[in-house]
């Protein structure tokens, strides 16, 4: 009995206590520290600090402040151009309390082998992303988001390439690859080869998505097996988060892949050592490697470790989606002769508002919660993502304001033009996003295309707003939540999912706030401008 | 602001149209709209300049190129500084009057840069006085054709067109920001076009000079100005007649004296002659093979050592090779044909930046009468908007994600260069159809009284 027994007032008092900063179990730096030097590495720490922009509930942290510790093993008897990294995130509790023991007898083992060609270097991070983050920036010189932290004592080369651990039990079933990265970058198809031909040498299990391969192709439940896994890598990289410490190395073209221990109910389990062989082997594969990996695709989506679909297969169905648009485009310019001077106008006021909205949606929610806490009875992130909600909502009642100040001048020829421009716009936001992050680009697509290209003032209203509103990039994103809860196999409820969906909000805007992640940004500044033009569109009087 | 009302009352007082005073009342009228669009202009120039995205634009290729980056410029001046010659290095390629320029007031660079573009519209008027005159020869052309000719009132929104299209653009907006001197020489470009339509031949060949001392290519425009001037002083065009000689060679000396007089200057300042490879042989010789909007440095990357020099030589006729041609053709019309030129400058020179493209770019409201001869505008404009998305995209996925390569990149620039190729060369179709019409009656007849379709050849 006693203060901390209430579970309610632990949580409170933990919170507290992290927003005081003083961490109540931090990493063990000095043992670590001891443990490397020990090993005969080149030992170094950096710290780091950063305050978020709003508390981050999944995470329960604010201002956060870490350390890392690396070792160097130089290489013995090679010249230090190139590295390779092999990371372990340090997080309190059970989360990962396997890896970091790995890691270091693999620092000892290695240390007694004469055949590296490359320095490898052992990253403890804390704080999983943000210290691998911080640890990156410093590494390459660049600081792009905003964190401080304080500069590399000791370096090594140019990194070739990166493998990060996560293990919470010291025996395992299988190892779950994981690929996708910050923006829906992926690593070369030739790591994931490689690691997967690699454990089938030893044996070992490995999965993707932590879904198990099948065999059997040809049928349906196979085929349903092998879709449902490429679902989910669709959803994955279409959040534009980074699914494991790996995804930051991507951006500075370091080919990079985490590897997941999963400890489940199976018979056949396998002990640290032959994990230790199997990151061995890896680590030596890599070792051997004369040029970074880039024979295979950059491109591809995986149904299964053994099948990949390249982006010349899935880029013409994302090309068909655009063709429509354009084509539409086509037969509404043949419709409409170049309007004179004030035509231009009716267009560009609707133009400049949607993108003032969408401004708006940008800006707004991080800056404006302390006002909306001190007036409403709300935490912080709940604040940021409610007032977000609530912007994009009040988005929805802009035609009416948009016609008042246009003053009647709403003509057939104003909204022909109006939807050229917009459908060309589209066309071209949609092009770009598939290029740098196809599955987002194919989710928006197949949601936004069939209802936008049909648009017109003259349909039934009420039936096509809500088609339209049931089609808007928020309602894409909480049918994703829906549909990822489901691959997963964990079903959640209505009003869990859409919990789920306001914390996806908030992830989505601290992603893009610490670690660059475009998704917010291209959602709320380009996606949202693009859907309001075409809702002007349906109300144009 | 006040300057150019002045001017503008003034030139148009000086003018033969038959509406004075109601132009001048139209002009004043103008200058409620022309007030609010410099504001805008300079308001959002302002923001950008102050904000974070300024040094990400000054750093983007497409923007700034070997010649025209502010950083070199930088360089060259703490290079002067120190006493050394700012050419040393291969980093400054800038001639010695934008150094000594910038000597002085580079600590107001900004507003230099805001200041440029102005000069350009001021142009805008005098395209609309020229316009003018067509009005007053309309009983020389058939009667189905009045609807072809442009009224007053028409003509009256096209400087402040012109102006929106030029101080509005992105791509002049985002050169103003990089503070690319692509503006600077757009400036000298656009004053020498004014003082040629003004009729100032000795101003005029002194910039024109100017134009060709800062970079080779307005050499081109030297064909032009002499039509123009030829025209105006109502004399023909005849190879054989002493009248065309006389002013020719009185032009010619007057730009080739001013180039003289300008390089001679250009050694005073520096003490060398340094100036001459490091800026025209670095025009020529296209050693910086830095990936930007041009046909250049792909085509040169991969090219043996062996034919450099022969490719070089092909590559830089290609600009100049279109002057003759063109100027047959168009030598009662040398507006078009400046603009013409501007065009293929833009879009062949060994350097080119968007800079370049928003000057021609900004001329063609002064043809807004064309459009309904124009064949491809929608895909000329679908097409360059899209490049310019997908400039930058295509450039992160090569550089920094490393999943492209510069094929991509080039391939992009390729379809950049064919929309602006298609675009000239529509302007260029209507243009030619449009006097046809005028010559022949809009309503085309074969000789059975049939309807007749008009193709170009």
């Amino acid at each position: 009995m006693g203060l901390l027994s209430d579970p309610s007032r632990r949580k409170v008092l933990t919170g507290l206590l992290t927003r005081l900063n003083t961490p109540i179990c931090g990493m063990p730096v000095e043992w670590l520290v001891k443990a490397m030097q020990s090993r005969g590495l080149e030992v170094f720490t950096q710290s780091f600090s950063r305050k978020l922009p709003f508390p981050d509930e999944n995470k329960e942290r604010y201002m956060v402040r870490g350390t890392n510790v690396y070792g160097i093993l130089r290489a013995p008897r090679a010249p230090r151009t190139e590295a390779l990294v092999i990371s372990a995130p340090c997080s309190p509790g059970d989360s990962n309390n396997q890896a970091v023991g790995l890691l270091l007898a693999l620092a000892q083992y290695f240390r007694n082998q004469v055949y590296w060609a490359k320095d490898i270097i052992f990253l403890v991070n804390e704080h999983d992303l943000m210290g691998t983050q911080a640890w990156l920036e410093a590494y390459h010189h660049t600081n792009i988001t905003g964190m401080e932290y304080s500069p590399l004592q000791g370096r090594a080369g140019s990194i070739q390439a990166a493998l990060s651990l996560e293990l919470s039990s010291d025996v395992i079933t299988s190892l779950d690859l994981i690929l996708e990265g910050l923006n829906g970058q992926l690593p070369n198809l030739d790591l994931a080869n490689l690691f997967y031909a690699f454990c089938q040498k030893l044996g070992v299990l490995c999965t993707i998505q932590g879904k198990l391969q099948r065999n059997d192709w040809d049928t349906a439940e196979g085929y349903t097996h092998a879709a449902q896994t490429m679902m989910l890598m669709v959803l994955k990289q279409a959040c534009g988060r980074s699914w494991g410490d790996h995804g930051l190395f991507l951006r500075y073209h370091i080919e990079a892949a985490s590897v997941r221990g999963i400890n489940s109910f199976r018979h056949y389990k396998t002990d640290a050592a032959t994990i230790g062989r199997l990151l061995e082997g890896m680590v030596r594969k890599l070792n051997n490697l004369l040029e970074r990996l880039h024979q295979s695709y950059f491109f591809y989506l995986l149904p299964s470790l053994s099948r990949f679909v390249s982006i010349g297969c899935y880029m013409l169905a994302f090309g068909l989606l655009v063709v429509i648009l354009l084509l539409r485009g086509v037969t509404e310019a043949q419709q409409v002769s170049l309007p004179s001077g004030p035509g231009v106008l009716t267009v560009l006021t609707p133009v400049v508002i949607s993108h003032l909205t969408g401004v708006a949606l940008y800006l707004l929610p991080v800056h404006l919660q302390e006002m909306a806490v001190e007036h409403f009875p709300v935490s912080e992130t709940e604040a940021v993502v409610l007032t977000a909600v609530a912007i994009y909502t009040a988005g929805l009642a802009l035609p009416h304001n948009t016609q008042r100040l246009l003053s009647g001048e709403g003509t057939e020829q104003g909204w022909k033009v109006l939807k050229l421009t917009a459908l060309l716009y589209l066309a071209v936001l949609l092009g770009c996003t598939a290029l740098i992050n196809f599955s987002l680009g194919f989710i928006l697509a197949v949601t936004l295309v069939p209802i936008t290209a049909s648009m017109t003032p003259h349909m039934p209203k009420a039936l096509s707003a809500l088609v339209m509103v049931l089609l808007s990039p928020a309602f894409t994103v909480l049918y994703c939540v829906f549909i990822y809860q489901e691959l997963i196999e964990a079903p959640v409820s209505v009003s869990e999912g859409w919990m789920l969906f306001l914390s996806v909000i908030s992830q989505g805007i601290l992603d893009h706030a610490l670690y660059g992640s475009l998704v917010y940004p291209l959602l709320a500044l380009f996606i949202y401008p693009c859907w309001l033009m075409f809702w002007n569109i349906l109300f144009w009087s | 602001k006040t300057v150019c009302d002045l001017n503008l009352s003034s030139v148009l007082m000086n003018s033969n149209l038959v509406h004075r005073a109601d132009s001048f009342f139209l002009a004043t009228k103008m200058a409620a709209p022309l007030t609010l669009l410099l504001i805008v202009a300079v308001t959002i120039r302002a923001v950008l300049f102050r904000s974070s995205w300024a040094e990400l634009i000054s750093e983007r290729v497409e923007v700034v190129s070997p010649l025209n980056a502010w950083k070199r410029v930088v360089e060259g001046l703490a290079l002067l500084d120190l006493g050394v010659s700012p050419y040393s290095g291969d980093v400054f390629h800038e001639t010695p009057f934008m150094i000594y320029l910038f000597h002085f007031v580079v600590d107001y660079a900004e507003i230099v840069f805001m200041v440029s573009p102005d000069l350009v519209f001021c142009l805008s008027r005098f395209l609309t006085s020229l316009k003018q005159k067509y009005a007053l020869e309309s009983d020389r052309y058939p009667a189905d054709c009045l609807e072809l000719l442009r009224s007053p009132k028409e003509m009256f929104y096209i400087p402040l067109k012109v102006a929106m299209f030029y101080l509005l653009n992105p791509f002049t907006i985002l050169s103003c920001v990089a503070k690319s001197t692509c503006g600077l020489n757009n400036a000298i470009i656009a004053l020498f076009i004014l003082c040629t339509l003004k009729g100032s031949a000795l101003l005029s060949g002194i910039l024109l000079a100017l134009a060709t001392y800062q970079s080779i290519y307005p050499l081109t425009l030297f064909a032009p100005a002499l039509l123009f001037f030829l025209q105006r002083l109502y004399i023909p065009v005849n190879l054989r007649r002493s009248s065309f000689w006389f002013f020719t060679l009185q032009y010619a000396f007057i730009y080739v004296g001013s180039l003289v007089v300008i390089t001679g200057l250009s050694f005073f300042l520096l003490g060398s002659w340094d100036f001459i490879p490091s800026v025209y042989g670095f025009i020529f010789s296209v050693p910086d093979l830095t990936p930007n909007i041009g046909l250049f440095w792909y085509f040169f990357a991969e090219m043996f050592e062996h034919f450099r020099l022969f490719f070089i030589c092909v590559f830089q006729i290609n600009v100049f090779f279109y002057t003759i041609p063109l100027s047959i053709k168009l030598k009662e019309h040398p507006v078009f044909l400046i603009f013409m030129q501007i065009a293929i400058i833009s879009i062949f020179k060994s350097y080119p930046t968007v800079g370049d493209v928003a000057l021609y770019m900004a001329f063609l409201p002064a043809w807004s009468h064309l459009y309904r001869f124009l064949r491809n505008i929608f895909l000329v404009s679908c097409v360059l908007l899209a490049c310019s998305a997908l400039f930058p995209v295509l450039w992160h996925l090569w550089i920094y994600a490393g999943s492209a390569n510069s094929n991509f990149y080039y391939a992009i620039t390729l379809l950049f260069n064919f929309g602006q190729i298609l675009l000239v060369s529509d302007y260029f179709y209507a243009y030619l159809r449009r006097e046809h019409h005028l010559t022949h009656g809009l309503y085309l007849k074969k000789k059975d009284g049939t309807e007749a379709t008009l193709v170009l050849k």
